[in-house]
């Protein structure tokens, strides 16, 4: 299991050099450059900037000097926000961005699995019905439109939580809701199917004929083998939580990394952009990782090969 | 299940006519109610956006200011000057251009499918049926293409690519497919190998090969028809995914070009005028969300109806 663990591990050293070469050449090949504003900058400006910058270099200089700095852990300056590391503002951000992603998790686990558990045990009941209804909501409505209207019936409306911001727990409530409706209902629908696929099994009716109560059916044998495959996608759910959260974090006003993500490729400013997606591919190739790990962890079945 | 004596001691079961998968996965189908609604209700959005510009006297581009002004120019209400759903506040008939929205979205949906089976079904086959250094090489660059994270990969490709003649073509919607597109089709890929992978092992598999049919035809023939079920299914799921990706561009701004406006650039705008005119907001957003749930609908059916095995539902 070591040499399967240290192989997976080494092996993101190049997915993550790909990645980071993709980006810096889709990102150099894009007409533009970091020094457009609104009002134009003189011409002998930008040639000092660009000089000051190396943007003159060849691209594998570039590159090359990018990757140098990253390995030291320096992520470069900004090119928008002059004279602001990279660093810092990774820094400042990463936390909120993380513990939103993580708030949003919790809550779409808390909710998604028991509403899943109970609508398969209670099929075509009231439960069920319930459950298919919060599943429906986050299917149909993207988290960008449910924002909108959490803000206009809550905020504008009700005045129950503030309409932006991140200053204390009612603020954290609007935005952890319209970034988890959507996990919920994937993992609700998703725990639903495992657990009526492991209804039918030979173990459960074997449980059932040994006449055990059915509490004890369903959380030692039914729940625990159901939730199998659901593990499978909360890695990929996770990562989706901390790199999908910049729309919801543009719409509250949240001082989280994400915003920056859309500026930075729109005003070419290539460092906070290389940083944003270096960390974001890590964050999703991690979880692939953990969950891949952690499948075969809890599945004795399952093989290193 | 039946054992032979079982079968022949109850007659009446042979009388059924042996029935093909299609036939018997149409029957599952149509019983499912939420399937058959989604799919009427496919038909329906398809059949808008061939012929939304017949059913509405307005064009998505064109500004009714007048009446914008007689309304002390704010977006005109539903129902008002003639304007089904009303008016933003530059005069675009909402109906007009929620229906050339429906038209981007169904085209969205019907391109990016084509491009994924185009590239994913060769690539996955190849990689299923050869096996050694051709599915190596699809395995390492799917791991690639999963550690970017997709929403995010598609919005670089699209504001790197946006100011260049390609990024301009067809009102920017080529960028919109390929932008998708090239994300989508690894998934495909992935669900045909594994297919191919499991289909080699079928005695059907091994006698073609000892009669000696080619490989081409061994698996146009006889492996892609028996792995179609998963095709179809990743195909009609993978099409609220994409609706749903293209709506995110158009609400970023980065999708298709103005003045063409697809569901995602009109919910960006309702969002400005949300609080004084909500019907801005609550139009666009009930079509995404019907557009989405019906698709999702008949693609949870046409999957439990090609798969029983895989059924939530008896």
């Amino acid at each position: 299991m070591t040499a399967y663990i240290i192989r997976r591990v080494l092996w993101l050293i190049p997915v993550l050099f790909i990645v980071s070469v993709i980006t810096f050449a889709l990102m150099h090949a894009a007409p533009g450059g970091p020094w457009q504003r609104e009002k134009p900058l003189p011409p002998a400006n930008v040639a000092l900037l660009n000089e000051k910058y190396g943007l003159n270099d060849p691209m594998p200089v570039q590159y090359l000097r990018w990757a140098g700095n990253l390995v030291t852990g320096d992520l470069g300056p900004s090119y928008k926000y002059l004279g602001r590391d990279v660093n810092d503002m990774v820094a400042d951000g990463w936390t909120i961005t993380l513990q939103l992603g993580v708030m949003a998790f919790v809550l779409a686990v808390l909710l998604g699995i028991p509403l899943g558990v109970i609508a398969a045990l209670r099929q075509n009941g009231a439960p069920d019905y319930a459950a298919t209804a919060v599943s429906v909501i986050g299917i149909a409505i993207p988290s960008f439109v449910l924002s909108y209207l959490l803000v206009l019936v809550f905020a504008s409306g009700m005045h129950w939580f503030p309409t932006g911001g991140w200053k204390g727990p009612n603020t954290w409530v609007m935005p952890t809701v319209a970034l988890a409706a959507f996990p919920i209902a994937a993992i609700a629908r998703y725990t639903r199917a495992s657990m009526l696929e492991v209804t039918r099994r030979d173990y459960v009716r074997t449980a059932q004929s040994k006449g055990l109560k059915e509490r004890t059916i369903v959380v030692i044998h039914m729940i625990r083998n159901a939730l199998i495959p659901v593990v499978t996608i909360l890695g990929p759910i996770f990562a989706g939580l901390v790199t999908g959260s910049f729309i919801i974090e543009k719409i509250f006003y949240i001082p989280g990394i994400g915003r920056f993500y859309i500026d930075a490729i729109s005003q070419r400013d290539y460092g906070v952009l290389m940083a944003m997606t270096m960390l974001y591919a890590a964050v999703v190739a991690i979880m692939n990782l953990v969950v891949d790990i952690g499948y075969a962890w809890i599945d004795p079945r399952i093989r290193y090969n | 299940m039946a054992t032979r004596t079982q079968s022949l001691e109850a007659p009446a079961d042979l009388q059924h006519k042996p029935t093909s998968l299609w036939r018997d996965a149409l029957g599952r189908l149509v019983k499912n109610r939420l399937a058959v609604v989604g799919g009427i209700i496919v038909v329906i959005l398809v059949f808008l956006a061939v012929f939304g510009p017949f059913l509405t006297p307005w064009n998505y581009a064109a500004q009714d200011l007048k009446s914008v002004a007689a309304n002390h120019n704010a977006p005109v209400p539903p129902l008002k000057f003639g304007h089904l759903f009303g008016t933003d506040n530059l005069g675009h008939d909402l109906f007009s251009r929620l229906l050339d929205g429906t038209r981007i979205s169904m085209t969205v949906a019907l391109v990016v499918q084509v491009v994924v089976l185009f590239i994913g079904i060769p690539i996955g086959a190849a990689a299923g049926w050869f096996g050694g250094r051709i599915d190596n090489l699809l395995m390492r660059f799917t791991d690639v293409v999963y550690a970017f994270p997709d929403l995010l990969f598609v919005i670089l490709l699209s504001v790197s690519l946006k100011d260049t003649w390609f990024g301009n073509a067809m009102d920017g919607l080529l960028l919109v497919f390929v932008a998708i597109g090239v994300v989508a089709w690894v998934t495909m890929a992935r669900i045909v190998r594994g297919q191919i992978l499991s289909l080699k092992e079928t005695e059907y598999v091994e006698a073609a090969r000892a009669i000696g049919v080619s490989d081409f035809k061994i698996v146009t023939r006889h492996m892609l028809p028996n792995a179609i079920g998963p095709v179809i299914v990743a195909v009609t799921l993978g099409i609220p995914a994409a609706i749903l990706t293209e709506a995110v561009l158009g609400f970023l701004g980065i999708g298709a070009n103005p003045p063409r406006a697809s569901w995602g650039t009109l919910i960006n705008t309702g969002s400005q005028w949300m609080s004084s005119t909500p019907h801005l907001l609550v139009f666009p957003a009930l079509a995404i969300a019907i557009a989405l749930l019906s698709f999702t609908f008949l693609g949870d059916g046409l999957r439990d109806a090609l798969d029983p095995k895989l059924r939530g539902k008896q």
